[in-house]
């Protein structure tokens, strides 16, 4: 390609980012087929910060989330339009391989999901395994170390590297997933309700990991536990459902302004629990 | 309606506040009275009384903690909270000033008064009126309310001005009225203190309204 067109492309493709947002979204649209799951949806997230989406169920913010990563467009019938850039660049624009775009933001789920039959150190490596082949076995250990050690998990784990993923408890499950996420040195990780099966030492622990990574990745987390968005994020996203049932967004901000003095009349009835 | 039990006790709340402030109220003029009347048993039961504010306060207290504990109150609930966790604290304080101004009247109790009691009731009527008024400002969530009582404080600052001059007077001309008068000095202070703190709980209602905190203009004292 010229560089006369390369210029062009890259006109149409880069977002005006402003400030210092890794990711911003423009007028995006999430369907589900016909259904119209996100609509127009405009937010930047801020770098090496922590973003919360709250909202009541259903009004989208799974399916935002999925969109950030090119996560949605596997459901069949599934699409998205608008755009969203990371570093300035469209993760939807043509040519651009979404493998590519989920290394660079990783995905934690609601559910631990280590693979049962690899080892916790297998687990840690497996998403960096699918794209490189280690030249020896110690530099699989050392990444699957500094993973576990940035996850919170190596000193619990390092006896046990050999056993099986699935023999650690649901808090050790969950933050070795997050190793695995963070093996292949994403720039985002977005975490999908992380919390929800675990119980309250298991969940703050999660939470402290999330505070700490903060300071070097940049992380969206969905959650339908308020307390949790106060405790753990920079930024609230407080998302409903629109009269045609489709999601949108309410309101944005600094995570302390929306939880003690919210703008819009719905996140006040939303938060103290008078919604509807 | 969600959240039914909650909505029950923040209005649970509020009444107390309300019981407090009128405690309050009766406090101020009881013991202006005391003082006025040179009435001893009156100024005797303004003190043994302090301690019911006292309780009221922390048992109102106790209340907050316990709604922010097993509530998690946010926004505008939350900011109720903390509002009436300020105001009690000014309450008491105006409760702790009015005993003080009953002390005073016992102390200064057997001597003959140094002249007709005038501007030190109308700072207590004042400052009385203006508890009601930032209460009352609260509770109807009222900015402009609010408001218009910190602007009264002015009233009770230029009272102050007035006592402090005359009884100055009265102890440049008589060195015998310097023990009654300095008391009667520090009874106007107590007054004009009081309705200082009773800014604060309007300060606390548009924290309350607007989610700022902000001094709504400076005391002359």
């Amino acid at each position: 390609m010229d560089t006369v067109l390369k210029s062009l492309v890259s006109q149409n493709t880069r977002a005006n980012v402003s400030g210092d947002n890794i990711m911003v979204a423009e007028n995006l649209r999430a369907y589900y087929g016909s259904f119209l799951a996100v609509k127009d949806f405009n937010m930047g997230i801020k770098t090496k910060s922590i973003t919360a989406i709250i909202g009541p169920s259903g009004c989208g913010k799974s399916t935002l989330i999925r969109c950030l990563n090119r996560m949605h467009e596997v459901i069949h019938g599934a699409r998205v339009t608008g755009k969203i850039f990371l570093d300035g660049d469209d993760i939807y624009a043509p040519g651009i391989d979404p493998v590519n775009i989920r290394h660079r933001i990783g995905m934690v789920f609601q559910k631990p999901n280590p693979f049962p039959t690899m080892s916790v150190m297998e687990n840690a490596v497996a998403g960096l395994k699918l794209t490189r082949v280690f030249g020896r076995r110690s530099e699989m250990e050392e990444i699957a170390e500094k993973s576990l050690r940035q996850a919170a998990l190596w000193d619990e784990v390092k006896d046990k590297l050999k056993q099986s993923g699935a023999s650690l408890s649901g808090g050790q499950q969950q933050r070795l997933c997050i190793a695995r996420a963070l093996a292949v040195e994403p720039e985002v990780i977005l975490m999908d309700e992380p919390c929800s099966a675990l119980d309250p030492i298991a969940t703050l622990k999660i939470e402290d990991l999330m505070r700490n990574l903060s300071q070097n990745y940049t992380i969206v987390v969905v959650t339908h536990n308020m307390q949790q968005a106060g405790r753990v994020s920079d930024m609230t996203a407080f998302m409903m459902m629109g009269d045609d049932r489709a999601g949108i967004l309410v309101e944005y901000g600094r995570t302390d302004q929306i939880f003690t003095n919210p703008k819009d009349k719905r996140t006040e009835d939303y938060i103290t629990g008078r919604f509807g | 309606m969600p959240r039914q039990d909650f909505e029950r006790h923040l209005k649970n709340l509020q009444e107390e506040l309300l019981v407090l402030g009128s405690m309050v109220e009766k406090a101020i003029g009881r013991s202006t009275d005391a003082l006025v009347t040179r009435n001893l048993a009156l100024a005797r039961q303004v003190i043994a009384e302090d301690l019911n504010i006292n309780k009221k306060r922390y048992d109102i207290e106790e209340m907050c903690i316990e709604l922010i504990a097993t509530q998690q109150p946010l926004a505008r609930d939350l900011r109720i909270i903390i509002a009436v966790l300020n105001m009690i604290v000014d309450l008491e304080r105006i409760g702790d000033h009015a005993e003080g101004n009953a002390k005073i009247a016992i102390m200064i109790g057997d001597e003959p008064p140094l002249k007709p009691y005038i501007d030190i009731p109308r700072m207590a009527e004042k400052t009385g009126e203006m508890l009601r008024a930032a209460l009352d400002a609260f509770i109807r969530r009222d900015v402009g309310a609010a408001r218009a009582v910190i602007a009264q404080d002015d009233v009770v600052d230029n009272l102050y001005d007035q006592v402090f001059r005359e009884l100055l007077t009265y102890m440049a001309e008589d060195s015998k009225t310097i023990n009654r008068a300095t008391r009667l000095i520090w009874v106007a202070h107590n007054l004009e203190r009081s309705a200082d703190r009773v800014t604060n709980i309007c300060e606390r209602t548009i924290f309350v309204i607007t989610g700022q905190v902000e001094e709504q203009g400076v005391s002359k004292y």
